[in-house]
């Protein structure tokens, strides 16, 4: 318990860090994910080409070599930031080729006559996609998109290698302090645990609000 | 024949794989005919059907709607589906928005309608297909018939030059057949041009000026109902007829 008390603003700090690596890289990952998925069914073969490319290349890329290739290589060409934007480019990037993958199994999902009908009614593609498809889509993603999300927030411990403070990290400074090793990661789990916990429950309340009624 | 052609294919082939399921379609549409497409399953007239919106795309040969040829694809495609409505075998209203929504949606997204000026309309179609009580109910709260119904009215909102049936009554339970036929019955007193593709041999007779025959992906017969039905010139003709007509 000591450990806890008397560290507290450390743990703190590092808890707030993973909640801003995981809150940041998240919405990143949503965003581009819909974009990719959107890529992956569009009428224009460019589009779905760069779709699957992106999936392929990042899904099957170790996280930790994406990290080495974000925060070393972009620096190599001129591109230098803060150790923390690096870190939730790499995760965001990395994360959204599996939340493509979850948005268009639930793009498939929908009859294939709900996008046929709107196309028949003069709706364009965007029109089509954004106003019948992903809505219906949306529904059946939420558990998927919740499990790959939370499996992000632990994912940002990689970034504590890369001197970005985070959870994880807090473990070296407590252990360089004479403070048992086990009594810190118990603290370090719960902190975790806090993280994946206000996730499920959100996704629990989204699909709640919006999952399928049948 | 038609004197002035809304819908005209000229030479269409389609194949799917190695089936050809189109021959050299030649067919035109006089603007407020009503023309109905019968044949035995396989024989391409829905294919035919989804052609003429380009919802299939077609291999050769053109399809002209108004004398202009159906863009590739794009926004004008989708301009001119706008002025050919559809109606599916199975409703595909869409599933998460209600009666209501369905019919105001594409006025409000295509048409750049206002909303209050989009519902006002659907509302007045809803009463003309007799469902204005179930505004605000979703698709799966209605019966078929009542879901089709919708759909039809859903494909009016748009002020199409033509309405495109495919199969509209077969995915329907028998007593629920009558009130989607009189709505379309109502529709070509009224001068709606119409292409349906339907197994209602009572529709075909009562309700179309030509019916056109189809088999093995060919038009074979291209004729008035009460002819057609009385005496059918290709033997592949009177055999269709006799398996459906003895029952």
């Amino acid at each position: 318990m000591d450990v806890l008390t008397e560290n507290f603003s450390l743990y703190g700090r590092g808890l707030l860090g993973t909640v801003e690596l995981t809150v940041y890289a998240s919405l990143l990952a949503l965003a581009l994910g819909f974009v990719m998925a959107s890529f992956r069914v569009a009428p224009v073969g460019s589009l779905r080409a760069f779709g699957t490319v992106w999936v392929a290349v990042l899904r099957n890329t170790p996280l930790t070599l994406l990290f080495f290739a974000v925060l070393l290589g972009l620096p190599r060409f001129g591109l230098v930031l803060p150790f923390q934007l690096f870190a939730v480019l790499a995760l965001g990037c990395y994360t959204s080729a599996f939340i493509c993958e979850a948005v268009r199994s639930g793009i498939n999902t929908v009859p294939v006559g709900q996008g046929e009908a709107a196309r028949s009614l003069g709706m364009t593609f965007g029109q089509t996609l954004g106003g019948v498809v992903l809505p219906q889509a949306f529904r059946s993603v939420i558990p998927p998109i919740g499990s790959t999300l939370i499996a992000l927030a632990k994912n940002s411990a990689i970034a504590g290698s890369f001197s970005v403070t985070e959870l994880l990290g807090t473990y070296k400074t407590l252990n360089e302090l004479g403070y048992s090793i086990i009594w810190s990661f118990v603290w370090i789990a719960v902190g975790y645990l806090i993280v994946t916990l206000t996730i499920s429950a959100l996704f629990n309340v989204l699909e709640k609000r919006w999952g399928v009624a049948r | 024949m038609a004197v002035d052609p809304l819908i005209e294919l000229r030479d269409v082939n389609k194949h799917f794989g190695s089936l050809h399921v189109l021959r050299d379609i030649n067919l035109t549409v006089g603007r407020g005919e009503v023309v109905v497409v019968i044949g035995p399953s396989g024989s391409g007239k829905s294919t035919l059907c989804r052609t003429v919106n380009r919802l299939e795309p077609v291999d050769s040969g053109t399809i002209l709607l108004d004398g202009r040829p159906l863009p590739e694809e794009g926004k004008s495609l989708a301009r001119l589906r706008a002025e050919v409505g559809m109606v599916f075998q199975s409703f595909n209203l869409f599933a998460h928005k209600s009666v209501l929504e369905n019919v105001s949606l594409a006025q409000i997204k295509v048409r750049g309608r206002k909303k209050e000026q989009a519902e006002a309309r659907s509302r007045e179609l809803l009463e003309r297909v007799g469902l204005a009580a179930h505004a605000g109910k979703y698709p799966a709260q209605l019966s078929g018939g009542q879901q089709q119904r919708v759909a039809i009215a859903r494909a009016l909102a748009m002020d199409p030059k033509a309405l495109l049936f495919d199969e509209p009554t077969s995915a329907l339970d028998p007593e629920m057949i009558n009130e989607v036929l009189e709505v379309m019955r109502q529709l070509a007193r009224d001068g709606m041009t119409m292409v349906v593709v339907t197994h209602e041999m009572g529709f075909a007779r009562s309700a179309a000026n030509r019916v056109v025959f189809m088999a093995d992906g060919s038009i074979v017969e291209d004729r008035a109902p009460e002819e057609f039905f009385t005496a059918p010139e290709s033997d592949r003709a009177k055999d269709f007829l006799s398996k459906i007509l003895k029952h």
